[in-house]
């Protein structure tokens, strides 16, 4: 006991602990979470469509989700002949983790109780997660030994690498206005109100309601969908033309997932979003309930995000590289030129 | 630290031994993948927490992507080089091979030993970002303008190339 408690005292070890347990804490509340994030997606998509969405297993459905996952647990699991069958177990892995390791830095919070860590590069952390996102869908593709999966995994890294430039280009103007990359300073950056110049008008101080971060706004929504593998830009596994894209190979809980994972990518975007432009946990009312503006925004945000996939069309291909390499890189290479002179301006005027 | 940095070293030196000694090239890729992985763990021991994420963006998420891009479309699975060829590539090994362990015996023969130890991590005192843009911005500025243009020469080299040739007027294509 003794021993214990000494070791309790060291200071590195209580934070490792508390990190853990918030960690064990996320992991299990993200899992429900995603299931009946799937149950909302079919809820919403089916009302969009003038159904009614599942409402068989239980009352209003609401036990379709864990009907689904146990379906899903009995499948049989189906391996092709000639997969690699090394790199076919360990993409779907990869698909899931980078979302658990960004959760590490957003804050859900005030802190310290609702922040697991604050690291001073937090930003990054989400960016290099983002970028190793692509190697499950590359190589689950590539694995499988599939024409059609190949096909969706090219694309999708294709795809993948366009989109986060320009959607790591339209968090520098963010990051201009806070001084740091760390998502804490960021968050705190968007505290209180302001007075609209010249009136009486207060704005909350969250970045959207600042006239140079509403196109970075637009442009890292719409790289997100991109980096979700969303509709209209969910070309890696466009059913009409290659069969499911990257999983077509895929069965049982090794595509679900694949499945865990993209709805875990949604959640940590739509997070980061709230974090960087949304000011984060800030909202009217004591400084507790930021838990609860958090989860609000956050569930609005994603609501947007279910909405707009069932609304629009999905885009070919080559209007996809287009858009992403002629119209979203260059207006976010200009807005942060504009940013940045603004704000060095308003500094030293 | 000392554990973390043997653990991170230890995964480093196999995984890069792994790149070199695998046979299906796919495999090398991501094992590279994994040892660009472990540096940028032992750049985060330095407290370089900036140089350690670019190290994951740049290397693992971006150029590595590329790479196994490359890989996957070439399906480099059979050797199609002939004989005259691997004996040549094989007798190259061989030198730089001897060379490489002449210079590893010759740095062994030296003695080694800590310097002194520095009071404050170099960046630390400023912030990571701050620092590495402030080098980058003054001191090594003329460097990064030169890089800049580089880059800017094989882009655009690489698209005049993937273009290819304009029919000339008169001349059907």
């Amino acid at each position: 006991m003794t021993t214990l408690t000494a070791l309790w005292a060291n200071e590195a070890v209580q934070v490792t602990a508390w990190a853990a347990l918030k960690l064990a804490l996320i992991l299990g509340i993200m899992l429900g979470a995603v299931s009946y994030l799937i149950y909302a997606e079919r809820k919403i998509c089916g009302h969009i469509q003038a159904r009614t969405g599942p409402n068989r297993v239980g009352p209003f459905g609401l036990l379709q989700p864990i009907a689904d996952v146990g379906k899903l647990l009995l499948k049989e699991e189906f391996i092709p002949e000639s997969a690699n069958k090394v790199v076919f177990h360990i993409a779907p892995m990869l698909a899931v983790f980078p979302a658990i390791v960004t959760f590490s830095v957003i804050p859900m919070g005030p802190p310290p109780m609702f922040v697991v860590t604050d690291v001073n590069v937090g930003l990054l952390v989400f960016l290099a997660m983002s970028s190793l996102g692509v190697y499950a869908i590359t190589l689950g593709g590539w694995a499988s030994n599939n024409k059609y999966a190949l096909l969706g995994g090219l694309r999708s890294s294709a795809q993948m690498i366009s989109y986060e430039l320009a959607m790591g280009l339209s968090t520098i103007p963010v990051i201009l206005r806070a001084g740091s990359l760390s998502l804490n300073h960021i968050v705190d950056s968007q505290a209180g109100t302001y007075l609209i110049p010249g009136t009486h008008v207060p704005l909350p101080g969250w970045g959207i309601f600042h006239w140079y971060l509403v196109l970075p706004f637009a442009i890292f929504v719409i790289t997100s969908f991109a980096e979700t593998n969303r509709a209209p830009f969910d070309l890696p596994e466009a059913e009409g033309e290659l069969v499911a894209g990257f999983h077509t190979e895929y069965s049982s809980m090794k595509w679900a997932l694949f499945f865990l994972g993209e709805y875990m990518n949604m959640i940590v975007i739509c997070s980061i979003t709230v974090t960087l432009f949304l000011g984060g946990w800030h909202g009217p009312g004591p400084e507790i309930l930021g838990i609860v503006w958090y989860l609000a925004k956050l569930g609005a945000l994603l609501f947007f995000f279910i909405w707009v996939r069932w609304t629009f069309p999905r885009l070919r291909y080559d209007q996809l590289m287009a858009f992403g390499w002629k119209v979203l890189l260059p207006a976010s290479i200009v807005n942060v030129l504009i940013a940045a002179v603004w704000i060095y301006w308003r500094a030293n005027a | 630290m000392a554990p973390l940095f043997l653990g991170f070293g230890a995964l480093l030196v196999a995984t890069a031994a792994m790149v070199v000694l695998h046979r299906n090239p796919v495999t090398s890729a991501l094992f590279l993948v994994l040892s660009f992985c472990s540096l940028a763990g032992i750049y985060l021991l330095l407290q370089a927490e900036f140089i350690g994420l670019v190290q994951i963006i740049v290397y693992a998420g971006a150029i590595m992507v590329l790479f196994l891009f490359v890989i996957m479309y070439l399906n480099l699975q059979h050797d199609v080089e002939h004989g005259a060829h691997i004996a040549l590539r094989r007798g190259i090994g061989w030198m730089v091979g001897a060379l490489l362990l002449l210079f590893a015996a010759l740095l062994m023969k030296r003695g080694w030993a800590p310097g002194p130890e520095a009071s404050v991590m170099p960046g630390q005192a400023r912030g990571n970002a701050a620092a590495v843009g402030l080098a980058l911005y003054t001191r090594f500025l003329f460097p990064f303008e030169v890089t800049s243009m580089l880059l800017l020469v094989a882009m655009v080299g690489a698209i005049v190339m993937t273009r290819g040739r304009r029919p000339a007027a008169g001349e059907t294509p």
